[in-house]
């Protein structure tokens, strides 16, 4: 990926400037710095030596399935739980061994964990109190944020009085209230209903961006840490796999987890068998055609590779396309679902290996569609294959 | 429309419904209520000696219309003597200190096995209830064995030779708090193992997460939600000990007189049954008045947790 390409996939976030990408910048100190950090519980490994360094002001993603050890990661950046091993440092002062209480970090829980017998004012207020704050200076505070989180007219309101969404707000306004160097946010959008949930992930951007405070947010969601996150680390069984822009664990994931949990791929697996130009051809058995893929200097001919290929980018047509760089397979279609605004095709290719095709819904009355069992073509550019080799 | 269509399994839904309610509620008018209105028709009366030892409340040979024959003069004699106040006061002064102490012991307890691992919580709880096992009566007076000038404990302490003498542990205000405490513990630890063990621990992280330390998040957080189990068991314990009678009658000392005891005597020494009447009316009067005002406190507050 070039640098230009970089810094595209980093304009619309928040936090970050796109220029100064901070990841990127050698001799940027991060804010969090998380060293071999490790732990267990009765033995069994959850976090296993993790190392991970988040910059001030990003909107940094955890992402994995449930189990995965990204719950366990972010109580212990919280102080729920201690590490067996490893460190934390927040803005330079490590942070392993400080108590909840006395750590310039707050955390939004997934259940909220609204006090239910406060109204929302003395929620909010509660951790400015025991900061020992004076009385009008809380009340200046609290009626700000709520104001944010427009919640003002709630105020007077006991939890059970609010609506799932308002809690969550409730929530966050607690935590943001008393301008932690970090706000941690568990799964803070998966008990919301759908629309609701597009809508807050863009408050939650929005508020992220006012305040200038450094988010982690773990979420088991590609499709939210897609959007909401300057960076994406994913984990599974205790590590992390991939670290990186959204951009680029989506378009070029390292590995065959990552490729498979961003979205649907069509994986192909198969040996590099010769080399034309720019680019190479793979072959396997689950294929007639020799895929193509862009050349690649780390890949040598002979070489166990796995070829993804995301639906979107594969073209469905009744008659073959050729070209040099293009990959070309016959087959019938198996399987349409329409998703309204886009198509998904499962197509099945002469040698039996079943690939998925979505396609743009472009128009409302489409001329020569593609039916049931009839006999397409399926395609895409050798800059489209991604090579795998784990 | 859909009302139309549910109608008829929502008629029998609330027939049976109605049922289930119904049967306890007529198990307290007969056996509870019934009853009552005798005890409060009773003490109207006066005493005579005959069978029944009262005199009727209704003269309904006489034509005229002065047939009512009940009086106020045992409620009146209640206020005149001493004797009946400061049984009521010191019943509560007893009932209300065995009621804390029951709290301050069992509040940890309860608190201890709503976090106990699960596998060793059953047992817990079956400790708990386990002395419900044997009779009453008999652990009662196991407490006399273990509190009597050569009892248990008077042998231990003077075998250690914390003591020369025996103390006087038996017939005193101490072995009937002893008594009360033992006896209802395990009514004060249920109701809050029942509160504290649903109590949600995510509440207790994001209070230390604002900053309260482990003192502060119980005061803020543990002791608010669990005001129901609280409230629950101090009245599961201040009713029933408010008018204990065999406790203080076996364990406690001569001065030592509560209103139950008061009532026993009325009863059953001086078979004054109009008087003592008028003691248990009184005495349901001053159990019902707070219970009436909780009940009122908890109206404007349930719109908070639960």
């Amino acid at each position: 990926m070039t640098e230009q390409e970089q810094r595209q996939s980093d304009q619309k976030k928040p936090g970050v400037e796109p220029d100064k990408a901070p990841w990127l910048n050698k001799d940027a100190e991060p804010y969090i710095k998380i060293e071999t950090l490790t732990k267990q519980f009765d033995g069994v490994t959850v976090v296993d030596d993790v190392n991970l360094d988040i910059y001030e002001g990003e909107l940094f993603a955890i992402l994995g399935a449930s189990g995965c050890g990204k719950t366990t990661l972010l109580r212990m950046l919280a102080g729920f739980e201690t590490p067996n091993a490893g460190r934390i440092l927040i803005d330079g002062v490590d942070m392993t061994h400080i108590p909840p209480y006395e750590r310039p970090v707050n955390m939004m829980f997934q259940s909220y964990a609204v006090f239910p017998h406060m109204s929302v004012q003395k929620n909010v207020a509660y951790g400015l109190v025991k900061e020992g704050i004076a009385k009008t200076e809380i009340n200046r505070r609290v009626a700000e944020i709520l104001e944010l989180v427009q919640l003002s007219d709630f105020k007077g309101r006991k939890p059970h009085q609010l609506s799932g969404g308002q809690r969550q707000r409730v929530a966050l306004a607690r935590s943001l209230v008393k301008k932690p160097k970090v706000l941690l946010l568990d799964e803070p959008l998966a008990a919301l209903d759908k629309k609701l949930r597009e809508r807050t992930q863009f408050e939650l951007m929005n508020l992220q961006d006012q305040l200038g405070i450094t988010f982690v947010v773990v979420t088991h969601d590609q499709e939210e840490a897609m959007t909401l996150a300057t960076r994406i680390a994913v984990m599974n069984e205790g590590g992390f796999i991939q670290t990186g822009t959204p951009h680029q664990v989506y378009e070029f994931p390292s590995n065959r987890f990552v490729a498979d949990f961003f979205g649907a791929t069509n994986l192909f697996e198969g040996e590099v068998s010769r080399v034309a130009g720019d680019c190479m051809h793979i072959q396997g058995d689950e294929y007639n055609e020799a895929l193509k893929a862009q050349l690649s200097p780390e890949i040598e001919k002979g070489e166990k590779v796995w070829i993804a290929v995301r639906p979107e980018k594969i073209s469905i047509a009744k008659e073959p396309v050729e070209g040099e760089r293009v990959t070309s397979l016959k087959g019938i279609v198996w399987d349409i679902g329409y998703y309204g605004n886009l198509s998904v095709y499962r197509v099945k290719t002469e040698a039996g290996k079943v690939v998925q095709v979505s396609t743009q819904n472009q128009r409302r009355l489409a001329e020569g569609t593609i039916d049931w069992d009839e006999e397409v073509y399926i395609s895409w550019d050798a800059s489209s294959s991604i090579v795998l080799t784990e | 429309m859909s009302s139309k269509l549910k109608s008829k399994p929502e008629f029998a839904d609330r027939t049976w419904r109605y049922f289930v309610i119904s049967v306890p509620y007529v198990w307290l008018l007969v056996f509870f209520f019934i009853p009552f209105l005798f005890v409060f028709k009773i003490s109207f009366s006066d005493p005579i000696i005959a069978q029944p030892p009262f005199t009727p409340l209704f003269d309904w040979s006489k034509d005229s219309f002065d047939v009512f024959l009940g009086t106020l003069d045992n409620y009146r004699f209640l206020t005149e003597d001493n004797l009946y106040w400061l049984s009521y006061l010191k019943s509560a002064r007893v009932a209300a200190i065995s009621t804390l102490l029951c709290l301050l012991l069992g509040y940890p307890m309860a608190y201890g096995i709503a976090r106990a691992e699960s596998t060793i919580r059953n047992l817990l709880l079956l400790l708990v209830i386990l002395p419900f096992w044997t009779s009453f009566l008999l652990r009662v007076y196991a407490w006399m064995g273990m509190l009597s000038t050569h009892g248990v404990i008077n042998n231990v302490l003077m075998w250690i030779g914390l003591i020369d003498q025996p103390l006087k542990l038996l017939y005193t205000d101490f072995a009937v708090y002893m008594g009360i405490v033992y006896t209802y513990l395990p009514f004060m630890i249920l109701p809050l193992y029942a509160n504290l063990e649903r109590l949600d621990l995510s509440l207790h992280e994001a209070a230390a997460d604002l900053g309260a330390r482990p003192f502060q998040v119980f005061r803020d957080v543990t002791i608010p939600m669990s005001l129901p189990g609280i409230i629950a068991g101090c009245l599961l314990v201040f009713i029933p000990a408010l008018g204990e009678y065999v406790i203080p009658a076996l364990l406690g000392g001569v001065d030592s007189l509560m209103i139950g005891r008061t009532l026993y005597n009325e009863f059953f020494l001086n078979r004054d049954w109009p008087l003592a009447s008028a003691v248990a009316t009184v005495l349901l009067f001053i159990l019902v008045i707070p219970m009436m005002i909780f009940q009122k406190y908890q109206v404007t507050t349930s719109d908070g947790p639960e």
